[in-house]
């Protein structure tokens, strides 16, 4: 249920801009990994190219390799929309569709996709996706209300319950908590911690400290300046990267000094 | 309590402006909050209203009274007198505030005016034929000039109406809808959704801008010459319809979606640049095709507006008179047929009505008709125009519900 991701080599472009470059790195199955950088280094760039979704982007594309379990989800012959039903994703704002109610936004991988579920089924899969993202209780009166009326941090619980009921082996975050206040952050936080039980989760973030209390190994990005790609800077243990970096950037970074 | 013997400062001196003028008389009896300001009672404007109507109505009479002159003296009047009295009762800032305010809801009021004064005439002038017995269940078939000679001399009631009019309208609009809604929606669809800037995206919307400005009587020609030249060449390749005439129902349909294609495409593409990227995202992440992504989350999310903009392109030619007249024709009788014979639609029909009276000598029936049918026309435009925003608001996202 959850896979490891490899990237080799990876440079990933927009246009002719080339946005990241060289990346190798292993990410841990049933882990957390966070990304942690300056802004503009790359790291949602990255992120987004772990689904295909970079290439949503016009004349966006990525060169290299990047394995999710040893298969290559730039093979020529892979379709992006199998990627990002085995990848999903959580974004910096909640977004959850305002036409569809609680219960359908936690359907909707299924419904957009037209697939038919039994009554049984959806209201398993409701109440599991639900309880997994520790929403359940404030939500289980409501489910037939607008998922738009939930608060912030709510609306945000809803997207991650929405990402896990269609099963990913992989949860990409892109900042999740960084348009909600401490209490709905510690919500999340706890989640992450829990998911990572079933699940490959990455998260990227601005809040050191969030990188430290959530994730088990850590990136760290970083840019040479405007114009220049962003390069994985080091790679290690969460503990290592905050306390004993080997690279001077990195410890500029974590110790407060720059970014 | 001590009084200064000078006026206090006010906040208006604070602020930079001249210090109030009134000051002295008001400000000895109770101590005020230094922000606080002069004010001018709230029954003020209702008294200087008053006074400006009975004055703008006196200097109207001495001109010899009209609404127009009336009108134009009280808002002057209303206008500078408050102005005045501001200026010296409280200060500049507010005055002229005060000045820009009234002027905007003078320019609201006469834009106004039109709509009222036209709806106000077509009302009374239309009422009483709208009231006419039949006049919305019967056609034209039978009303020859005599029986117009009748009603007029000898009182007889009017007979004759819009039903085949009003069918004609619906039958043509309906199938231009039919036309230009897919063809207007695909387009946006296109430009919003898959154009990446390209040189078709901008040539598409070059000339859906020059076709948002082509003459409704040229969008008339080319309808018929296109279905004429359709019909000749078909008749000619299979044998079949050689008889049959340009002038139908069908046309007037096609000329009427080459004006609405335009403003469907315009406003559509509108609605689908305001859904939110994020929401395209998120459906794409969980793995949803793109086309099911257009189709269960940006259309629903724009759907209130694209229904609303459909209707009142639909209201927008409902009400044209020349491409209708060359394409369809106009007859006296109900014809239920897009595709074969003549067609009346409710312009035409006060056109004609108003332009060849059925009984050229006695044209009073013809223009009770005529006028009674641009009511019903511009109720059924108010109505779109209501429904759209009925639409709107049902359609619309729902945003609370907590």
């Amino acid at each position: 249920m959850s896979k490891r991701v490899d990237a080799v080599d990876l440079n990933v472009y927009y246009g002719d801009f080339l946005a990241v470059e060289g990346i190798n790195i292993s990410i841990d199955a049933r882990a957390v990994t966070a990304f942690i950088g300056p802004s503009g280094c790359g790291k949602t760039t990255f992120l987004r190219s772990l689904n295909r979704m970079h290439e949503v982007l016009p004349g966006a594309r990525v060169k290299g390799q990047l394995l999710l379990d040893g298969e290559d989800i730039y093979d020529p012959g892979v379709d992006p929309v199998t990627v990002r039903t085995q990848v999903g994703m959580v974004f910096q704002r909640p977004n959850p569709f305002p036409t569809m109610t609680i219960r359908e936004n936690v359907l909707a991988g299924y419904k957009l996709n037209g697939a038919r579920l039994s009554k049984s089924q959806s209201e398993e899969i409701v109440e599991t996706s639900l309880r997994s993202a520790n929403l359940w209780n404030e939500v289980k009166d409501r489910l037939d209300r607008p998922g738009s009326g939930l608060s912030g941090g709510q609306q945000q619980r809803l997207c991650i319950a929405r990402t896990i009921a269609v099963k990913p082996d992989v949860i990409l975050m892109d900042e999740p908590c960084s348009a909600l206040d401490p209490i709905s952050t510690l919500a999340i936080e706890d989640l992450i911690g829990e998911l990572q039980q079933d699940y490959t989760v990455i998260i990227v973030t601005h809040n050191m400290q969030q990188a430290a209390r959530v994730s088990q190994k850590t990136a760290f990005f970083n840019i040479a300046g405007t114009g220049k790609p962003g390069k994985l800077i080091e790679y290690n243990d969460t503990t290592a990267i905050f306390n004993t970096p080997q690279e001077k950037s990195t410890e500029d970074y974590v110790s407060g000094r720059f970014g | 309590m001590t009084q200064t013997p000078t006026p206090t400062p006010t906040a208006a001196s604070a602020q930079g402006g001249p210090p109030s003028l009134g000051d002295g008389s008001s400000n000895g009896l109770v101590r005020r909050s230094s922000l606080t300001q002069n004010t001018l009672p709230s029954w003020l404007w209702i008294a200087l209203l008053g006074g400006s109507i009975v004055l703008g109505a006196a200097l109207s009479a001495l001109l010899g009274f009209n609404l127009a002159s009336f009108f134009i003296f009280t808002a002057a009047i209303y206008i500078l007198s408050s102005y005045i009295v501001t200026r010296t009762r409280v200060n500049r800032r507010r005055a002229t505030d005060g000045l820009w305010t009234n002027l905007v809801y003078l320019a609201f009021l006469i834009a106004l005016m039109p709509l009222v004064s036209v709806i106000w005439s077509v009302a009374s002038v239309g009422i009483p034929g709208l009231l006419a017995p039949g006049f919305m269940a019967s056609d034209m078939q039978g009303i020859t000039g005599l029986v117009d000679q009748a009603s007029q001399t000898e009182g007889a009631p009017v007979l004759g109406g819009i039903a085949h009019a009003l069918i004609g309208s619906l039958l043509i609009t309906l199938a231009a809808t039919a036309i230009s809604v897919p063809i207007g929606l695909l387009t946006s669809i296109y430009l919003v959704e898959y154009a990446r800037g390209g040189l078709l995206s901008r040539a598409i919307t070059f000339f859906v801008d020059v076709m948002t400005g082509i003459p409704s009587i040229v969008a008339g020609l080319f309808a018929g010459a296109a279905m004429a030249w359709f019909l000749s060449v078909f008749s000619g390749v299979t044998g079949l319809l050689t008889t049959q005439r340009s002038t139908l129902g069908i046309t007037a349909a096609i000329a009427l979606s080459v004006l609405m294609v335009p403003v469907v495409v315009r406003t559509t593409e509108e609605m689908l640049r305001v859904v939110p990227n994020e929401l395209r995202e998120a459906s794409y992440a969980l793995g949803v095709r793109k086309w099911r992504t257009i189709l269960k989350v940006v259309l629903p999310t724009a759907i209130s507006g694209i229904a609303s903009g459909v209707t009142l392109a639909i209201a927008r030619v409902i009400g044209e008179t020349a491409p209708i007249l060359v394409t369809a024709g106009f007859v006296v009788n109900t014809n239920w047929n897009l595709f074969q014979g003549w067609m009346t639609a409710l312009p035409v029909y006060i056109f004609r009505q108003f332009q060849n009276p059925t009984s050229p000598n006695f044209s009073d029936p013809s223009e009770q008709r005529a006028w009674a049918a641009a009511l019903v026309l511009i109720l059924i435009v108010m109505g779109l125009n209501l429904f759209a925003r009925l639409i709107a608001t049902l359609f619309a996202p729902k945003q609370t519900g907590r």
